[in-house]
């Protein structure tokens, strides 16, 4: 096994159902890496994203963790797995009903053993890396899209995570907060040494901050390349790697 | 996992230092922040350097205590040069955007709270004079056939507040007949009177049961749906599209689903009344009345005036629950803990609606003699 690889995705396979998504996926995310999974509307990045993290069950083929695989460890080993990783959502996925505070808390409260004070301290520090200090009392339904996207990123670092998964983190803002966003991201994965996925369209952030990543196409229903955006840039012979990377220009 | 603990180290007038040693990490506990507020109040210190011994680890625990430690001693310059860089760049990003000083609103004193309560009683009111105000001319619109309520709507509403409802008013209608009989059979048992059992299940059923009880279960199964429905279409943005189509709400939701619970309710109530005197059928042939006799009392006990009132009083109920379901659901807030709070709402106020117009209703027509 080696030690620098983070996951290991092996031979995988994505079905929903009776609908073959994506097959033969073979790639390796390195620690510390940006990893970007590109691929155009529906080709099934939020689905390869949502295997890896344990939402869905792989129809063939594995994803290993540091050589685990999520669904063959025991419920003890899955529920320490989890508390590794961090996920933020399309939307945010903030719980409606509850302040930016508490949403940050949740985790916290569920899986370490701090008291009230020390959450609060801990609460207060995610809202402030991610430039929402002093909205600690607000609900979601109170702030801008970005600042919910910006909180869920807060909700999703709480336990210190080691890996990253973002969905499309940028969507929907403009593109100085889709900048700054991606900057964060960037400087939090350096900061603390955690390994980023990241499924995005921007190519903007594409080569901004991706140091590795998968493209997946829809037609052939496989990975086409994978490695550095810059490399597959230009070194990819698939004509639709280059078109996605060139915006067809 | 060593103890996380500190020193703290006067190094000149103005600056101090303050050795970390141990784990800072979230398994474990550090000292209290406010153990350093002795700092604060010596006016003299500027700066706070940080330095770290041998046997030292960190996360962001660290870095929540540093910054509570920053909320503590104000204005202090903190020196991290001597801790790892990350945590400086953690430091530094998490001081970038300065602390935001909108505040939300704090909580109300009793007084504030009674005043709020009056004018929510007075909103409430002409809120809901409002909304039926809209609703008529929203009747208006459709009737003069300049507004989008499809046939297609109210008959799928028609369908899932009719049809599909019939299964429970049959259990409810049978079994309020058959309580309605129980009780009229003992009672005027003790004068001799068994046969007029026909009479109080009759008319307890056509003027009042019927169409009392079948609005109870309409309010807990079509006014809760409309709630749950529209609540979500409010929290989804669905109702703004709407809006900004051009396409009033009221028109596109609240007309169909008012007139399907229009059209079906006064069915529902007569289908009520038949099945609330075959229950007590069941009951008075249980005491030695004949089915025969049964129905004979019946014809004679039920005029036709009796029937109408039934009738109408579910078309008032039918208008008050579909009223009190759209509103619940139109006026809803934007969270998914907002939804439940809304179906609450068109349930409540729709009993609320139904017992008051039934007392109401129940007045007039004594007073009008029907
Ligand atoms: N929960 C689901 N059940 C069935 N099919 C799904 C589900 N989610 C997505 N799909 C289908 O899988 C394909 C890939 O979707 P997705 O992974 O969301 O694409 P994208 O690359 O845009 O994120 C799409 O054709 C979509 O219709
Ligand atoms: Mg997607």
């Amino acid at each position: 096994m080696n030690r620098d690889v983070a996951i290991d995705v092996r031979q995988l396979t994505l079905i929903y159902g009776s609908n073959l998504i994506q097959s033969d996926l073979n790639f390796q995310v390195r620690r510390g890496d940006v990893f970007v999974i590109m691929g155009g509307s529906g080709c099934g990045k939020s689905t390869l994203l949502k295997h890896m993290f344990g939402l869905y069950q792989p129809a063939a083929g594995e994803i290993l963790f540091d050589g685990h695989s999520y669904f063959t460890a025991s419920s003890v080993q899955q529920s320490a797995m989890r508390q590794r990783w961090g996920v933020t959502y399309q939307g945010g996925a903030l719980f409606s009903d509850k302040t930016l505070a508490e949403n940050v808390a949740m985790p916290l409260e569920e899986y370490t053993t701090l008291n009230r004070r020390d959450i609060a301290d801990m609460v207060c520090y995610k809202l402030a890396l991610v430039g929402l200090a002093g909205f600690e009392h607000f609900y979601p339904a109170q702030i801008s899209g970005g600042m919910c996207k910006r909180a869920g990123l807060a909700r999703a670092i709480a336990l210190d995570p080691d890996i990253l998964f973002f969905d499309e983190p940028s969507a929907g803002l403009d593109p100085l907060s889709a900048r700054r966003l991606d900057d964060l991201i960037l400087q939090l994965g350096h900061s603390t040494g955690a390994t980023v996925v990241i499924v995005t369209h921007e190519l903007a952030s594409i080569f901004a901050i991706g140091s590795n990543g998968v493209f997946l196409d829809a037609t052939t229903k496989t990975q086409l390349a994978t490695g550095s955006p810059r490399h597959m840039l230009d070194h990819s012979e698939h004509a639709r790697v280059k078109e996605f990377l060139t915006r067809g220009e | 996992m060593n103890q996380a603990t500190l020193v703290t180290d006067k190094t000149a007038d103005d600056s101090v230092a303050i050795t970390l040693q141990g784990s800072w990490t979230i398994g474990n506990t550090v000292p209290d922040p406010g153990q350093l507020t002795a700092l604060a109040n010596v006016n003299s210190i500027t700066t706070v350097v940080f330095i770290t011994a041998e046997d030292f680890a960190w996360d962001s625990r660290l870095l929540a205590w540093l910054m509570a430690v920053q909320r503590q001693l104000g204005s202090c310059l903190f020196d991290l040069s001597a801790l790892p860089a990350e945590v400086g760049d953690l430091f530094r990003l998490a001081n970038t955007v300065p602390a935001s000083q909108v505040r939300v609103p704090g909580r109300p004193t009793l007084k504030q709270k009674c005043l709020a309560g009056i004018a929510r009683l007075g909103d409430e009111v002409l809120g809901l004079l409002a909304f039926i105000g809209d609703m008529f001319i929203a009747l208006g619109r459709w009737l003069i056939g300049k507004s989008t309520a499809r046939w297609s709507d109210i008959l799928t509403f028609c369908y899932q507040c009719g049809p599909s409802a019939l299964a429970i008013i049959t259990l409810q209608s049978v079994l309020v007949g058959m309580i309605l009989g129980y009780l009229g059979v003992v009672q005027l048992r003790q004068f001799g009177a068994e046969v007029y059992v026909s009479d109080l299940v009759g008319v307890g059923m056509v003027r009042e049961m019927g169409a009392l009880m079948t609005g109870v279960i309409m309010s807990g199964r079509t006014g809760a749906a409309y709630a749950a429905g529209l609540g979500t279409m409010q929290v989804n943005e669905e109702i703004d599209a709407l809006t900004t189509l051009g396409i009033p709400p009221m028109d596109n939701l609240v007309l169909p689903r008012t007139l399907a619970l229009l059209l079906t309710m006064p069915l529902l109530c007569l289908y009520s009344n038949i099945l609330g005197m075959v229950g007590g059928g069941f009951v008075a042939t249980s005491m030695d009345i004949t089915w025969l006799l049964y129905l004979h009392q019946l014809r004679d006990a039920i005029t036709v005036t009796d029937i109408a009132t039934g009738v109408f009083k579910g078309f008032v109920f039918a208008l008050l629950i579909a009223m009190a379901g759209c509103r619940a659901g139109l006026e809803c807030g934007r969270s998914s803990a907002a939804v439940g709070q809304a179906t609450t709402r068109a349930v409540v106020t729709a009993l609320i609606y139904l017992i008051i117009a039934d007392a109401g209703l129940n007045i007039l027509f004594f007073h009008l003699g029907v």
